[in-house]
């Protein structure tokens, strides 16, 4: 009886436990992607002697890169294990996304493979950004007028 | 300063995500599309512009900023095209991004085998 009671207790206080760790790895993890992204922006727009916007382009250009190129070697997967949300959450996670798609399907030929399954996981986050924005614009012209 | 603002910001949008997916069945798919929705949401009346001035760079490594920039690319072309723009400029800003992802992912799937 007591046995199962200690059981009950330890089943109920574990998973608490590792969730608040998770979420400390992804608020750290996710803020140091966020700290490399003003350090790109900043970097870009010294070295290039262009504005801030424009920089922010190549930033997101350089994080795309990244995310392609690190899951293309095996890495990112291991760190998206650790980190969750801190790395999909970010840019990266959408290049990691279609990567990891492109390469599951290589097998099958460049046009069935690659080409009809690209999108298959990232393309939900380009269907529902498109949509929303259609129906928020929509309601911004009719709230705020043209 | 700035850096420490896209540290908060950046993070805490990570720590959001992470409280979802741990406490709901949602997918990480899930999650990367609520904050699109939630980015396009919050720069309708342009409240995502501030977040972009006071996290600078932050601000614009979340998935948000996707969403962030498809309705403000619409919005530039809703000012010279009336309704119509909704449908012109909506990529104008996130082709950068979208095109990115397509080239490099292509290239390098031909060039890399799965690591599994």
């Amino acid at each position: 009886m007591e046995k199962k009671e200690y059981k009950k207790i330890v089943d109920k206080y574990t998973p608490k436990e590792k969730r608040f760790r998770n979420a400390i790895i992804a608020f750290l993890i996710g803020g140091v992607m966020g700290v490399i992204g003003n350090f790109l922006v900043d970097f870009y727009s010294y070295a290039f002697h262009i504005s801030s916007k424009d920089a922010s382009v190549f930033m997101i250009i350089t994080l795309v890169f990244l995310g392609c190129f690190l899951t293309c070697l095996g890495f990112f997967d291991k760190i998206v294990n650790f980190a969750k949300c801190g790395l999909i959450v970010p840019i990266t996670g959408f290049a990691h996304a279609m990567m990891s798609a492109a390469l599951e399907y290589r097998k099958e030929g460049l046009v069935t493979g690659i080409g009809t399954n690209m999108f298959k996981l990232a393309g939900s986050v380009i269907i529902f950004g498109v949509v929303s924005a259609y129906l928020f614009g929509l309601l911004r012209i009719v709230v705020m007028g043209l | 300063m700035i850096y420490l603002n896209s540290f908060i910001f950046c993070g805490l949008v990570c720590l959001i995500g992470q409280i979802i997916l741990d406490n709901t069945k949602l997918t990480p798919g899930h999650i990367t599309t609520i904050f699109v929705v939630i980015g396009t949401f919050l720069d309708t009346f342009n409240i995502y512009d501030k977040f972009v001035l006071w996290a600078g760079g932050g601000a614009l490594v979340p998935i948000t900023s996707f969403g962030h920039l498809l309705i403000h690319g619409a919005m530039d072309t809703v000012n010279n095209f009336g309704i119509m723009g909704l449908f012109m400029g909506m990529f104008d800003l996130t082709s950068s991004g979208i095109v990115a992802a397509i080239v490099f992912s292509f290239i390098l799937s031909l060039i890399f085998e799965p690591k599994d």
